[in-house]
């Protein structure tokens, strides 16, 4: 999977300009990372990628890279 | 895998009741600002709730589609041999809610009454115990009354539940009748997902003191509640339900014997408008065929789903419908119904204020339950 494509999905789904994200980007750290945006990051993970994570999984990506990998490992 | 299947019973008749008092989501203002509420609102598609004020309880709201549902219906109440009350917002610790309806509602004494205390899904719950007593044969009318009041279980100062929650009551009869055809009911449980929905305090786990009473921040959002008030973990909730609501529906509706295009009505526990709309949208459901209350009642836990038949659906139910019944939360548990109507008589959603129900008529003389006394007719030993 393109990791750039699941940035761009990533920053609609939160309502946020793609070139502020990179691959490297700690999402947990943006301004509009709060528990609306949460349901809408799993609800596009779910929608695009037919993905549904554990909790604990999740909290264990810290970069939108690393989301992207586990996607790509988990399809 | 256990489903239930059941034929000849059916509900015949529903009323609701809510709170007089409504609450405007976008003025609720009082602890967050405007923007935010806002942003929060219109993800939830929650403009307005009911709220109930002191002196109204879950019970109060029971009585009210009951004594609604009796009088619209000219029901003999020594006709109805079991009455269960479904909530996790009961009056008392003990005793039981149930019992104090069978009272207050003038019911007779061989009458079962018991509660069933479960969260979202619990009206499928509570259809899964009566019509099983139904089919014995010896019961010829069941009450299922469903009450909560959720304002009054989460605080104002948390955003992830403040804008979410609640009050409402109804009350469904159950008989036995050829008429009705095969309802087929799935009901599911995962405690290991237990802390996802909780009050933490209050009960004999961690029981009430001045610490439990006090109001602290929770997270890094300075969310602020007590742990006498209850939490949310939305997210991972909404994790949970896209993965297991979809497929569940799915199942029981293959085990029903049916297709999706044999549904007449969706009718799905009102969580929040983003879960509905996404489950409908996942399972390419037409729109028309889910009624919705959301925007105007909140979630009201358990009785989402029945009032949002009693509000949407009064005029569409003439003749045989069936209808899917699908609700998810606290526990988890979750449960789907594909369920037999026929001719089901819907009465108008009345409204209740201080205890009691707005419409005089409806109200009924008893006597107190509290007395306000523990003196007994017996003496105390006196020494010497």
């Amino acid at each position: 999977m393109n990791v750039q494509e699941f940035i761009e999905k990533f920053a609609e789904a939160i309502d946020i300009e793609a070139t502020e994200l990179t691959a490297d980007t700690e999402f947990r750290t943006l301004d509009e990372w709060d528990s609306v945006a949460y349901i809408s990051v799993i609800a596009m993970m779910d929608e695009e990628y037919d993905i549904q994570i554990e909790m604990p999984t999740f909290k264990t990506l810290k970069t939108l890279g690393a989301i992207a990998d586990y996607i790509e490992k988990n399809k | 895998m256990a489903f239930l299947r059941f034929k000849g019973i059916g509900i015949t008749a529903m009323a609701g009741a809510v709170p007089k008092k409504v609450i405007k989501n976008l003025e609720y203002t009082e602890f967050f600002p405007e923007d935010q509420v806002k942003e929060v609102v219109e993800k939830v598609g929650i403009y307005e709730r009911r709220f109930a004020d002191e002196k109204t309880c879950s019970s109060d709201l029971c009585f009210a589609a009951a004594q609604k549902l009796i009088i619209d219906n000219n029901i003999d109440r020594d006709e109805i041999d079991l009455l269960i009350f479904v909530s996790q917002t009961q009056d008392y610790r003990m005793p039981a809610t149930s019992i104090t309806l069978q009272h207050r509602l003038g019911l007779k004494q061989s009458c079962i009454a018991f509660d069933v205390n479960l969260g979202c899904s619990a009206f499928i719950y509570g259809m899964s115990v009566v019509y099983s007593m139904m089919q014995t044969g010896n019961i010829r009318k069941a009450l299922l009354l469903d009450g909560e009041t959720r304002s009054k279980v989460y605080g104002p100062r948390d955003r992830r539940s403040a804008f979410i929650f609640g009050d409402g009551g109804v009350a469904a009869l159950v008989e036995r009748n050829e008429k009705f055809g095969e309802t087929t009911l799935s009901l599911n449980s995962d405690g290991s997902r237990a802390d996802l929905i909780m009050i933490k305090a209050g009960g004999y786990r961690h029981m009430s003191t001045p610490e439990t009473l006090k109001e602290r921040v929770v997270d890094e959002y300075g969310n602020m509640r007590s742990d006498e008030q209850g939490y949310m973990k939305g997210g991972d909730v909404f994790n949970f339900v896209i993965r297991e609501i979809p497929r569940d529906i799915k199942k029981t509706i293959a085990e029903a014997g049916k297709t999706v295009d044999d549904i007449d009505y969706f009718c799905f526990h009102q969580a929040n408008n983003f879960i509905n709309a996404y489950i409908a949208k996942k399972m390419k459901l037409d729109l028309e065929k889910i009624p919705h209350t959301i925007e105007k009642y909140g979630n009201t836990s358990s009785v989402s789903v029945p009032l949002t038949i009693v509000s949407e659906l009064k005029d569409k139910m003439e003749g045989q419908k069936t209808l899917m019944m699908s609700a998810f939360g606290v526990g988890m548990t979750w449960a789907t119904g594909i369920v037999s109507f026929c001719d089901t008589k819907i009465s108008d959603v009345v409204e209740v204020e201080e205890g009691q129900p707005c419409d005089e008529s409806l109200r009924r003389d008893y006597t107190p339950i509290e007395t306000g006394s523990e003196e007994s007719d017996t003496h105390p030993n006196k020494e010497d």
